[in-house]
């Protein structure tokens, strides 16, 4: 059995999102206190090819996974939590050819909304490349499908 | 290397040869982005692809890929109607998720609000159905480098 149940429920949940999947990114760390993911750097997220540095689009895929996965740590049960809004600060560029690591956590909890916030990362969080907030809607459990996906979460049988 | 970069950049903005441009950016390759000009404007479209989904169960397409869209959009429209000199960088980048994105075809079309010397603010509308009934709306501030092309 596991020593982590958060890891491994991340990591069920981020293997059945078909985009994550095609740009690599895998579960970091997961804990009551946050999330992180980590996105590989490639060839085919390039988004300036004189610099080689990756495109924004990338990084807020990784960052929108993990805001949005940051609510596994605090939810009680799987719910669906769609993106209401996202915003992301770039620090400065990510340099090529190293992993982009995405930490986020949940400030706030209410019974409709979730507030996070993270920051990406390459050598040292101290430095972030990136810093992002983001609000998500709670579904609940009633919403068409979560408990499919709840299941595979929770690792059973759908 | 860099500047045959920047001669195929300028060969294609000349010729208004938009997939010879998309065809230099291999994210807008990855998500598979299309641009069509439709009079003074920009039609920017992300077409079905399986791999651009995130939610599994709707299905709907990765907030993160609309997003990558949308921003990729904005500095595109940059580069044709600025005249910037390069591709913009991005400096902030703040989206509104309406409705969820569909696995279908989405459009997005480009406004830039104010362009100044140095920096450039550019709000991005993405839709599916109607551009009356947008999936998302954003906007974003890119630095643009000093001097204009020729």
């Amino acid at each position: 059995m596991t020593e982590n149940p958060f890891l491994e429920r991340a990591t069920r949940f981020v293997s059945a999102l078909r985009h994550c999947q095609v740009l690599g990114i895998t579960v970091h760390d997961a804990s009551g206190e946050g999330m992180t993911l980590v996105l590989p750097y490639g060839p085919h997220i390039v988004g300036d090819p004189l610099t080689g540095v990756i495109h924004g689009g990338a990084l807020t895929s990784l960052m929108d996974t993990a805001c949005g996965m940051a609510t596994l740590c605090v939810l009680p049960e799987f719910e669906v939590c769609p993106t209401l809004d996202l915003r992301i600060d770039y620090m400065h560029p990510a340099a090529p050819h190293k992993p982009v690591y995405g930490f986020a956590q949940c400030y706030r909890v209410t019974t409709d909304v979730i507030f996070t916030r993270g920051f990406a990362y390459q050598d040292d969080p101290q430095q972030p490349i990136a810093h992002v907030v983001g609000t998500f809607m709670r579904m609940g459990k009633l919403l068409k499908g979560t408990q499919r996906l709840g299941n595979t979460v929770k690792g059973e049988k759908a | 290397m860099t500047h045959r970069f920047k001669t195929r950049l300028e060969q294609a903005l000349e010729r208004g040869n938009y997939e010879a441009l998309l065809d230099l950016i291999p994210y807008a390759k990855l998500i598979g982005v299309e641009c069509t000009r439709l009079g003074d404007e920009l039609l920017f479209r992300l077409p079905a692809n399986k791999d651009n989904i995130g939610n599994p169960i709707l299905p709907a397409l990765h907030g993160g890929v609309i997003a990558g869209f949308m921003e990729l959009s904005a500095a595109l429209h940059l580069l044709v109607f600025a005249g910037a000199p390069g591709l913009p960088k991005i400096i902030d980048f703040s989206l509104d998720y309406l409705r969820a994105g569909q696995f279908r075809d989405t459009y997005a079309k480009c406004q830039v609000w104010r362009q100044g010397r140095r920096v450039a603010n550019v709000a991005i509308t993405a839709w599916q159905s109607t551009p009356a009934e947008p999936i998302a709306t954003a906007r974003a501030h890119f630095k643009i480098e000093e001097g204009t092309r020729p």
